[in-house]
């Protein structure tokens, strides 16, 4: 990475101390790199103040017992064992967690994709349902909520009673054991399938070269056949992209299922997922050093998924450039 | 079949459209469709904020209020401290939109036109903060303001936006920079103009799309944020919408009456700024969104 970027390191001898302390060769350019520094400065108090320094101290209250109030009480490895053995709620919050995933993210992508395929056609008033798809990714995730749990009202909410007109008896929705998962699910894909996702597939699909349909097309490939050999591998970097960025986000769902739960979990723990499991340990109960060893344990699974995703990706993802 | 292939190729460099055939009509039926389950949930929460009480809870439902009745847009700044929400809203939107906007473009500008020793790695660690969920840095924060007593002020929601602006913006605007020739910055150290002259006077002006992004980005993420209000936040008159929004259910019942309308015109007024702040602002963002998918 610094091949190129750094100047050769012969004759590091004879360079000034200061330029040779900044990586550079001569005291012109070291003005110019302490010219960088100073610029770079207020990242580097946000990073040490908002990102380095509390991830080392978050690893650390993870081996302690914490309540803000008096100081830290060192437990060695006991936050990880209760996790793991003692917490009722821990497997399920994890499980629940992964359910929502292994939907949402399939669901998600490709329903994406099936809108962003049907705008590339062009057709006359793209632009608007562009826009029609989009907002609901601009509509606050509060807001999302409490629209949707009242469309989803069990009595009076317009699908069940559109469900009632035609002889079938609506589930309770949000208020159902059974239902609470599906519904946050559906929630969900309604605020975010029309969003980022959509228009990154878009322009994934806008550059892929005409001449490679034109050619395919001389071959005589079907619709089908084009779209598995020629759109399919031409968008598989995006693809991967909207992947990895999907998959971290379905494992953070937190705000949709506070929001229409008031931050209960539902009925009988239905919607307790795991970043509502971290947040209750931390600022309901104040266990500041358990609630540190969740997110840890957080940390590891969401570091684990993306890199089998990179790993896996050099088998299925197509760089038309080369090797970037 | 490569005549074909000409005469369309042909007509695409003369500006004549695509070929359409029954295929791409009968596409206009999933597309109305999409178009319908995507923007009947705001038409049922703007019909439902004019409806009155009565009207809300009759059965079966209508899809129009039969009088609209705006007044249930005053009743919401009667019934909760909704102004209030509304001003600390935009104290924190301006503040940190501020913050982020200055902070990573400066860092920006660090990131692509110094060189010096530690850069690539700085970097690599900043694009990797962006994986990074927040609840793992939360607590350490929230003990960090706890401690310098800033608990329940506005302060822990802009305050971290003035120190970079966060991985994204800086890694939009760094991408941004490097399209613009070198030989501009070139010309006017030639001129004698300062490293921070060259940043406010060439580099700024030409950034105003990718700077219109981060704008429209970050107010809308400080818009919509309910985490981090609802960590630091405790006392009503300081919530953001967000929070107050998300509470509005729970305040005490006057005399009874149903809440339903009151809470959708509530949400109707939250929804609102960004979905306007998108229409004036949709190329912009677009390009925003795409620029970070594209060059990944």
């Amino acid at each position: 990475m610094t091949d190129g970027v750094l100047p050769a390191r012969t004759g590091r001898s004879t360079r000034p101390l200061l330029a040779s302390l900044v990586g550079v060769n001569t005291m012109m350019q070291a003005r110019d790199a302490l010219w960088g520094y100073v610029f770079l400065l207020p990242w580097i108090i946000g990073l040490v103040v908002f990102f380095l320094g509390p991830i080392i101290l978050s690893f650390l209250l993870s081996f302690t017992k914490y309540d803000v109030i008096t100081p830290p009480q060192f437990v060695g490895l006991a936050n990880y064992e209760t996790a793991f053995t003692g917490d009722d709620l821990f497997w399920p919050s994890l499980w629940r967690t992964f359910e929502y995933s292994i939907v949402v993210v399939p669901v998600g992508l490709f329903g994406s994709l099936l809108l962003a395929l049907m705008l590339n056609r062009g057709l006359p008033g793209t632009g608007f349902f562009r826009t029609a798809f989009f907002l609901s990714t601009l509509t606050p995730a509060v807001a999302l909520a409490l629209l949707w749990s009242w469309i989803l009202n069990p009595d009076i909410g317009p699908i069940n009673v559109a469900l009632r007109a035609i002889g079938i008896p609506g589930p309770g929705w949000l208020a159902d054991v059974h239902w609470a998962l599906p519904s946050v699910i559906l929630i969900n894909l309604w605020g975010s399938m029309g969003g980022n996702t959509m228009l990154i597939f878009l322009a994934g699909l806008q550059g892929v070269p005409q001449e490679l349909y034109e050619a395919a097309a001389i071959d005589g490939a079907s619709g089908w056949a084009r779209f598995r050999h020629v759109t399919l591998p031409m968008i598989s970097p995006t693809f991967f992209f909207n992947l990895v960025l999907g998959v971290i986000g379905a494992l953070k769902v937190f705000t949709t299922a506070f929001v229409v739960t008031g931050g209960n979990g539902g009925p009988n723990y239905a919607l307790w997922f795991f970043a509502l499991h971290i947040y209750q340990q931390a600022f309901s109960f104040f266990k500041m050093g358990y609630a540190s060893a969740l997110a840890w344990i957080f940390v590891v699974i969401l570091l684990a998924f993306t890199y089998f995703q990179v790993v896996l990706s050099r088998r299925w993802v197509y760089y038309a450039g080369g090797d970037e | 079949m490569s005549e074909k292939v000409f005469a369309e190729r042909a007509a695409r460099a003369v500006g004549v459209g695509r070929r359409r055939g029954v295929g791409d009509l009968l596409l206009y039926v999933p597309l109305i469709i999409f178009a319908i389950i995507f923007v009947f949930p705001f038409f049922w929460s703007v019909s439902s904020s004019l409806k009155p009480p009565d009207e809300i809870l009759s059965f079966p439902p209508t899809l129009l209020p039969s009088v609209p009745r705006w007044s249930n847009y005053v009743r919401v700044f009667e019934r909760a401290p909704f102004a209030r929400w509304i001003l600390n809203t935009i104290i924190v939107v301006v503040l940190a939109t501020l913050g982020a906007v200055l902070s990573s473009s400066l860092v920006a500008y660090s990131f692509a036109r110094f060189r010096y020793r530690g850069r690539d790695l700085l970097f690599m660690i900043t694009l990797g903060t962006m994986m990074l969920p927040a609840q793992v840095t939360l607590i350490p924060q929230y003990i960090l303001w706890s401690k310098l007593g800033f608990v329940n002020t506005l302060l822990p929601l802009f305050v971290p936006q003035w120190f970079g602006g966060g991985a994204f913006n800086i890694f939009l605007l760094r991408q941004f920079i490097l399209t613009i020739p070198r030989e501009f910055d070139e010309a006017a150290i030639i001129d004698g103009a300062s490293r921070f002259h060259i940043f406010r006077a060439i580099l700024l002006p030409l950034c105003v799309p990718a700077l219109m992004t981060v704008v429209i980005i970050s107010f809308i993420a400080n818009w919509d944020d309910y985490l981090t209000p609802l960590v630091y936040l405790n006392s009503e008159m300081q919530y953001t919408l967000a929070l107050g929004l998300s509470l509005f259910k729970n305040y005490p019942e006057t005399g009874g009456e149903p809440l339903q309308h009151l809470l959708m015109a509530a949400s109707v007024m939250t929804i609102l700024p960004p979905v306007l702040l998108f229409f004036i602002a949709q190329r912009y963002f677009v390009q925003g969104i795409v620029m970070s998918g594209i060059k990944g």
